[in-house]
């Protein structure tokens, strides 16, 4: 983990990010937490007694406006403030793209280095929950993966979100936090309760082996963890090296690769569409490095590319049985 | 009668609260108070109501037509205010033709607005200026030297921002400049935000916004004056409504009463004057900015002008409007020529400070495209520096691959024309 031994807490993933964002209140003046709803607590409890704490100057409610939100991010951002900003589902960030996109992304670049909008971080929740339909479900990070300028993180465990959130908000760029919902009261660990960072663009390695790399982020390891269990279990002597990508934007090629070099295979599995999915840029980068070490084709195991519907929700997520076919197939191959 | 009708509707004292500003709610309607609410039981829809007046200073002859408009500058401000007006319209000259030359790649005039110099007659320095891309003359005014637009339009090495933005993207931090972007209306938004760090601040700093009546009707204006309202923060809107955006005319942008017929509903000061008036509009912007630095609230300035130039050097105008119409504006009324009878008229100015003044500025023009002109352009690792705070290992890779090739195949890249 890489963090000291200091007192611990046990947290479920809203309170980890709490957490995260009261400790960086409590260091940064300049920072405030705004949003639809975040001054109750949110609706998903994210920034709940935030406002009692810090104030309603700090932690306050938005209208009803996803490309205000953003716009209004970048101009606290470029007045050298830090902004925390909140869109209350990744489904819901759309209306913000052109803000993201054409300005967040671009403010530095643009101006020469004059201006710069490091100080925003947008948090929102993401992918499937069970019944999430269309519009409570996306996610959305392969649409902003294109976006030179951007930083794009998912984490997959409280200890991380905190970690990392913390990274984010002090990262001198703008960051896309990308919190997968179904994780905020599933996943409990002790997270220390000091302040600590973990790097951003960097991987993981959750589980070392030899034979083949699987690799996915967000709640989508906990899918792979399991698929791995029975597969290890089924095909005795074999080893699978499970990766977390963490940072889908810059990503960490080096510690793919070097995976990818040892075993072979690799195995990528997210949640979005595979069609422009972001598996698609990591099949095409680590081709064009691995080429010589492949001994069989990369293979995707993703949403289907359908809209993400929901009663057929179970047939369209990368589940553990077409995780385990998928891994199994690219061991026989 | 027009002048009869603005003063005696619209004196400035409605500009402040509790003086008559009616207008204009102060606070918001409390929708746990809607039982408080007057009934009636006529079934009757709101009528639209009659247009705003336009508030004007000075008549078209230049005399100020209310004493209580007298502005308060002093000859010397005026003065270097007038000279800046001059600057742009003989940079806008220069380079209209230079681009038609194909010596810069794009051009945008500001031709017929220049009054909008009004506003920065207004502002403090420590105040934040977020521009469309028409308001070169509010950059001059705020201290950028004519040199610094014609490097950032020329795309040397000496520009703001590197090179990376078509010509007029200004942009300077030391001046509280934010760098012009090419998305229309996004910076209404972030105006908005930059007052309220601002307002954290405590420092008394205000935030202007400029946009044109088209930008108006894109989401991020609705969103940015509802923000401001509702999160109370000290930022002045400014619309340059000059009849057209590009080739669509007001009538068809709009049904109600223009930009300003819109603020009263989100709650927000509002007011319309004479974009053509550098008075009406140095005071008006005087009075918003009082009043948002003192209350933290947001005004909205609509301000009436009309596009004399084509939309932009991609842009020929007589496509959609007739010449006719063009000449009648810019012989009737021109901000320039307005200001310079109001100064002729006390002594100010005579014909031999126009000739003066036109010939010197000309020259130093002519002079700063020159050298920008000649100047090197910035150096290959800027088009890869700064898309982050450091240079990620992809684009190190990138540089690295495009460096080699530029070296290999110089002539075809023209590297000489580039920084080494």
């Amino acid at each position: 983990l890489g963090v000291s031994e200091g007192p611990t807490k046990k947290m479920n993933m809203c309170q980890s990010i709490n957490n995260a964002i009261r400790t960086s209140m409590a260091t940064d003046d300049k920072a405030v937490v705004f949003g639809e709803d975040v001054a109750f607590g949110g609706v998903f409890r994210c920034t709940v007694n935030l406002a009692e704490d810090f104030g309603r100057e700090r932690v306050f409610n938005t209208p009803l406006t996803e490309q205000g939100i953003a716009g209004f991010g970048i101009g606290v951002a470029a007045a050298g403030h830090t902004a925390i900003a909140e869109i209350q589902f990744a489904d819901y960030i759309f209306p913000a793209f052109d803000q993201i996109v054409n300005e967040a992304a671009k403010y530095r670049y643009r101006s020469g280095g004059e201006f710069d909008v490091g100080g925003l971080t947008i948090r929102t929740p993401c992918s499937a929950i069970g019944h999430g339909a269309l519009y409570h479900s996306q996610s959305p990070e392969a649409y902003f993966s294109h976006t030179p300028g951007l930083k794009i993180v998912v984490p997959r465990s409280p200890i991380q979100a905190k970690g990392l959130l913390l990274a984010s908000i002090r990262d001198k760029n703008p960051v896309l936090f990308f919190e997968p919902k179904i994780l905020y009261r599933s996943t409990v660990e002790q997270v220390p309760e000091e302040d600590y960072m973990l790097p951003l663009s960097k991987a993981e390695i959750v589980k070392p082996g030899n034979d083949i790399t699987i690799l996915g982020y967000g709640s989508q390891i906990y899918v792979l963890e399991n698929a791995i269990q029975l597969i290890e279990r089924d095909m005795p002597g074999v080893t699978c090296e499970l990766i977390d990508l963490r940072t889908i934007l810059p990503w960490d090629v080096e510690t793919v690769v070097e995976s990818v070099n040892k075993t072979g295979k690799l195995v990528i599995s997210h949640e979005a569409p595979i069609t422009s999915g972001f598996g698609a840029e990591i099949v095409a980068e680590i081709s064009k490095r691995c080429f010589t070490k492949l001994e069989s084709p990369i293979n995707r195991i993703c949403g289907a590319d359908t809209p993400f519907p929901l009663i057929f929700e179970r047939f369209y997520v990368p589940d553990i049985v077409r995780c385990y076919e998928g891994i199994k197939e690219t061991l026989q191959y | 009668m027009i002048s009869t009708i603005v003063k005696r509707t619209f004196t400035l004292a409605r500009f402040y609260p509790n003086k008559g500003f009616s207008r204009c709610f102060s606070s918001s309607l409390d929708f746990h108070k809607v039982s408080n609410l007057e009934v009636t039981n006529k079934l009757e829809f709101v009528e639209t109501k009659a247009p705003t007046p336009m508030y004007s200073a000075m008549d078209k002859t230049g005399k100020i037509l209310d004493k209580e408009n007298t502005p308060t500058l002093s000859k010397e401000e005026t003065q270097a205010a007038y000279r800046n007006m001059l600057t742009i319209n003989l940079m806008d000259q220069i380079l209209y033709e230079a681009q038609r030359q194909g010596r810069i790649s794009f051009y945008m005039t500001s031709f017929g607005e220049e009054a909008v110099v009004g506003t920065a007659l207004a502002l403090q320095k420590k105040d934040y200026i977020f521009s469309q891309y028409r308001e070169g003359v509010v950059f001059l005014q705020r201290g950028m030297s004519i040199e610094e637009m014609m490097n950032q339009s020329f795309s040397n090495q000496y520009g703001h921002g590197k090179g990376r933005q078509m010509p007029i993207h200004y942009g300077s931090k030391e001046l509280n400049l934010v760098t012009i972007s090419s998305p229309l209306a996004t910076q209404i938004p972030q105006a908005v935000g930059t007052a309220f760090a601002l307002k954290r601040e405590g420092n008394g700093s205000v935030v202007i916004c400029y946009f044109g009546e088209g930008s108006a009707s894109e989401g991020d204006f609705h969103a940015a004056l509802n923000m401001a309202a509702t999160i109370e923060c000290p930022v002045i809107f400014y619309c340059r409504n000059n009849g057209y955006a590009i080739s669509t005319p007001a009538s068809e942008q709009y049904k109600g009463d223009g930009i300003v017929g819109r603020g009263e509903g989100y709650g927000i000061k509002s007011i319309r004057v004479d974009g053509n008036d550098v008075w009406a509009v140095y005071t008006a912007t005087k009075m918003a900015r009082e009043y948002a630095e003192k209350n933290n609230k947001p005004v909205l300035i609509e301000a009436m002008t009309y596009r004399v130039g084509h939309h932009s050097t991609s842009d020929d105008s007589s496509a959609y409007r007739s010449k006719g119409e063009v000449e009648d504006w810019s012989k009737r009324d021109n901000p320039i020529s307005r200001l310079r009878k109001y100064m002729e008229s006390k002594g100010w100015w005579g014909n031999d400070d126009e000739l003066e003044a036109k010939s010197s500025l000309k020259a130093r023009v002519l002079k700063a495209l020159a050298e920008a002109e000649t100047a090197k352009k910035p150096s290959i690792n800027d088009l890869y520096a700064e898309v982050y705070d450091t240079i990620p290992q992809n684009l190190a890779d990138q540089l690295q691959k495009t460096k080699s090739l530029a070296e290999k195949y110089p002539d075809y890249y023209k590297i000489n024309e580039f920084k080494s």
